[in-house]
C-alpha cells in the first residue's frame, strides 16, 4: 500500500512571483523512510505543508493512504503528524501543558499522553525534571525533542519531519537522529524527512529525492544515485544533477525571498 | 466517539487558555486593575448628576468590557496563534473548525463573565451602587443573547487576520472602535451626528445596552424587553452560521495563497 502518492503537483505563489513546486510526482510505500534533500527555498516545506493539509496545490493531487489531502483533509489529519524546523509551541507554557493541549486535540487520554511522551523524551535524553518548566526556558534542542514527542504520542502512521535537526547542537542532533533511526527499525511507520544534511539523509532514508527550484531532479537509493552520477557523496550528486553548487542554489533562493 | 473527541477538544482550548492566563498572571492583574480603575473613573464622571447617571455609565463600562472581551478573544484567536507560531499545528489537528472556534468562544464567555463580575464588585464597593428595583433575571437573559450576537460578530471578524496577518488584526480593532462609537455605550445614540446615527442600528451593542439599562435602571421585565431580546437572538442566530461559513471560505483562501502559516 502507498503511504503517499503525489501526481503532477504544481504550486506557485503570486505575491512572491515564485514557482514553489513543479510537476512533483512520486510515491512512498508504507513503511519507507523517504528523504527530500535540497537547498533553502527549493520547495521542501511547501510539499510538506501540502501533505499536512495546510496548503492547496494549484494543480495535481496528493493522497495519504488513499485519502486525498484536499478532498478528505480530516481523514488525512488523523493519520499524520509533523515536526517542523521551528519548534512551534506556546513558549510560556510547559512541555506538559503544550502536550496536554495536543492530547486534547487528538483525543488521547491525558495519562496515556503523559506516559507516552515521557517515554519518548527519555529515549532522546530529555531530563524528566524539565517537563514542567516553561518551554522558553529550554534549549532549542530540548524544544525540538518535545516537538518530536508531540508528533509521535498521537500514533501517526505517516510522520512528516521537516528539517527536524536544522539548527540543533551536535549532541541534540545525534540524539534526534538516533531516535529516528530506532523508530524506523522498531516500527512500520512511514517517514517523510526533509533535510539539508546529506549524511543525515544517507543514514536515515531508504530512498532520497533531490529537489531544486521546486522540481525533483532525481529519486533513488543513495548508493544508486552516487553510482548513477559516478560520484562519492550526495552533494556531488546534487552538483552533477543540477549543474550548480549547493551554496549557489541557496543564495538564489534567498534572493527570491 | 467522534462527538466525544470534539467535546474533549473544546475543553482543550478552554484548558490551554486558562493555563496561559495563569502564566501571564502578572499582566492579568495589571489589566484587571486598569479595567477597574477605568470603570471607576467613568462612574465618577456621573457622581454630580446623581446615582441614576452613575449606574447608566457603569452599566456601559461593564457591558462594553464584557462584549469587547468576547469580541477580542474570538476575533484575535487566529492572529494570536500566528504570533505564537502554533497556527499550523492547531489547523492540522483532526478536529472540526467549529470545535476550535467554539472552544475559543467558551473561554471568552467564562473569562468575560469572571472579569465583569470582579469589576462589578469593585465598582459597587467604591460607588455604593444599588440594584434595588432592577430585574436581574431579565438582565441576565439580555446578557446571554447579547453574548451570542457578539460571538457572531467575533467570528466574522476572525476571518480578517486569516486573510491578512497584520492588516486583518488592524481591521478588527477599527471594527471594535466603530461599534464603541455608535452603540451608545456612555451616551444615548441620539447625541451622535445625524449622519452617524443610522450606523447604531447595525450594532447589536446598541440593543444590548438599551435592554440592559431598561432591566437594571427601570426594572423592565422580560415581557417588556421581549422585542429587543428577540432581535438580539435573531442577530446571533444569523451571524454565528454566517461567521462559520465565512471562516471556512477564508481558510480555503488562506490555504490557496499560503497564508495559513506562522509569522516570521
Amino acid at each position: 500500500m502507498n503511504a503517499i502518492h503525489c501526481r503532477n503537483i504544481n504550486k506557485h505563489f503570486k505575491k512572491k512571483k515564485v514557482i514553489a513546486l513543479k510537476e512533483i510526482e512520486f510515491t512512498v510505500p508504507k513503511g519507507e523512510t523517504f528523504g527530500i534533500i535540497g537547498p533553502n527555498g527549493s520547495g521542501k516545506s511547501t510539499l510538506v505543508r501540502i501533505l499536512s493539509t495546510l496548503l492547496i496545490p494549484d494543480t495535481g493531487s496528493a493522497t495519504v493512504f488513499t485519502h486525498d489531502v484536499v478532498k478528505s483533509p480530516m481523514a488525512v489529519r488523523r493519520m499524520i503528524n509533523r515536526v517542523s524546523v521551528d519548534a512551534a509551541f506556546f513558549k510560556k507554557l510547559s512541555a506538559w501543558e503544550n502536550l496536554r493541549y495536543a492530547a486534547r486535540l487528538y483525543g488521547v487520554p491525558k495519562q496515556q499522553a503523559r506516559e507516552r511522551t515521557l517515554a519518548i523524551l527519555d529515549s532522546m535524553g530529555f531530563p524528566k525534571k524539565r517537563f514542567d518548566e516553561p518551554l522558553e526556558e529550554l534549549s532549542r534542542g530540548m524544544q525540538q525533542k518535545v516537538a518530536i514527542a508531540r508528533s509521535l504520542f498521537t500514533s501517526p502512521i505517516l510522520l512528516l519531519l521537516d528539517e527536524p535537526t536544522t539548527g540543533l547542537d551536535p549532541r541534540s542532533k545525534r540524539e534526534v537522529q538516533d531516535f529516528i533511526f530506532g523508530l524506523k527499525r522498531q516500527t512500520d511507520i512511514t517517514v517523510l524527512l526533509t533535510t539539508h544534511d546529506m549524511a543525515e539523509a544517507e543514514t536515515l532514508c531508504d530512498r532520497i529525492a533531490i529537489i531544486n527550484g521546486g522540481g525533483f531532479i532525481a529519486v533513488d537509493k543513495a548508493e544508486r544515485l552516487k553510482d548513477r552520477f559516478g560520484v562519492n557523496d550526495l552533494e556531488a550528486v546534487f552538483m552533477r544533477s543540477t549543474g550548480r553548487e549547493w551554496e549557489e542554489s541557496e543564495q538564489d533562493a534567498e534572493d527570491r525571498d | 466517539m467522534r462527538a466525544r473527541t470534539e467535546i474533549v477538544s473544546t475543553l482543550g482550548f478552554l484548558e490551554r487558555n486558562l493555563s496561559l492566563v495563569k502564566r501571564y498572571l502578572g499582566w492579568e492583574i495589571v489589566f484587571m486593575t486598569y479595567n477597574i480603575v477605568n470603570a471607576l473613573t467613568i462612574g465618577f464622571i456621573g457622581v454630580t448628576q446623581g446615582k441614576q447617571f452613575v449606574m447608566y455609565l457603569t452599566i456601559g463600562a461593564l457591558i462594553w468590557g464584557f462584549l469587547s472581551v468576547l469580541f477580542h478573544e474570538i476575533s484575535e484567536s487566529v492572529a494570536w496563534e500566528r504570533w505564537e507560531g502554533t497556527i499550523e499545528y492547531t489547523f492540522m489537528a483532526p478536529i472540526h473548525r467549529f470545535t476550535q472556534l467554539f472552544g475559543s468562544c467558551l473561554f471568552a464567555i467564562v473569562y468575560g463573565l469572571i472579569r465583569t463580575v470582579l469589576i462589578l464588585l469593585a465598582v459597587a464597593l467604591f460607588l455604593g451602587l444599588s440594584l434595588k428595583g432592577a430585574d436581574l433575571g431579565a438582565a441576565f437573559v439580555v446578557l446571554v443573547v447579547s453574548g451570542l450576537s457578539f460571538i457572531g460578530l467575533g467570528l466574522v471578524a476572525a476571518i480578517l487576520p486569516l486573510m491578512s496577518t497584520e492588516k486583518g488584526a488592524q481591521a478588527t480593532h477599527i471594527m471594535e472602535a466603530v461599534i464603541l462609537l455608535v452603540s451608545g455605550v456612555y451616551y444615548d445614540v441620539s447625541v451622535l451626528p445625524k449622519w452617524l446615527q443610522p450606523l447604531s442600528a447595525f450594532s447589536p451593542a446598541t440593543y444590548s445596552l438599551r435592554a440592559l439599562r431598561g432591566a437594571l435602571l427601570e426594572g423592565q421585565s422580560l415581557a417588556e424587553l421581549w422585542p429587543t431580546v428577540l432581535l438580539l437572538l435573531a442577530i446571533g442566530v444569523l451571524l454565528i452560521p454566517l461567521g462559520l461559513i465565512a471562516f471556512n471560505q477564508a481558510e480555503i483562501y488562506a490555504k490557496r495563497t499560503g497564508k495559513l502559516k506562522r509569522n516570521g
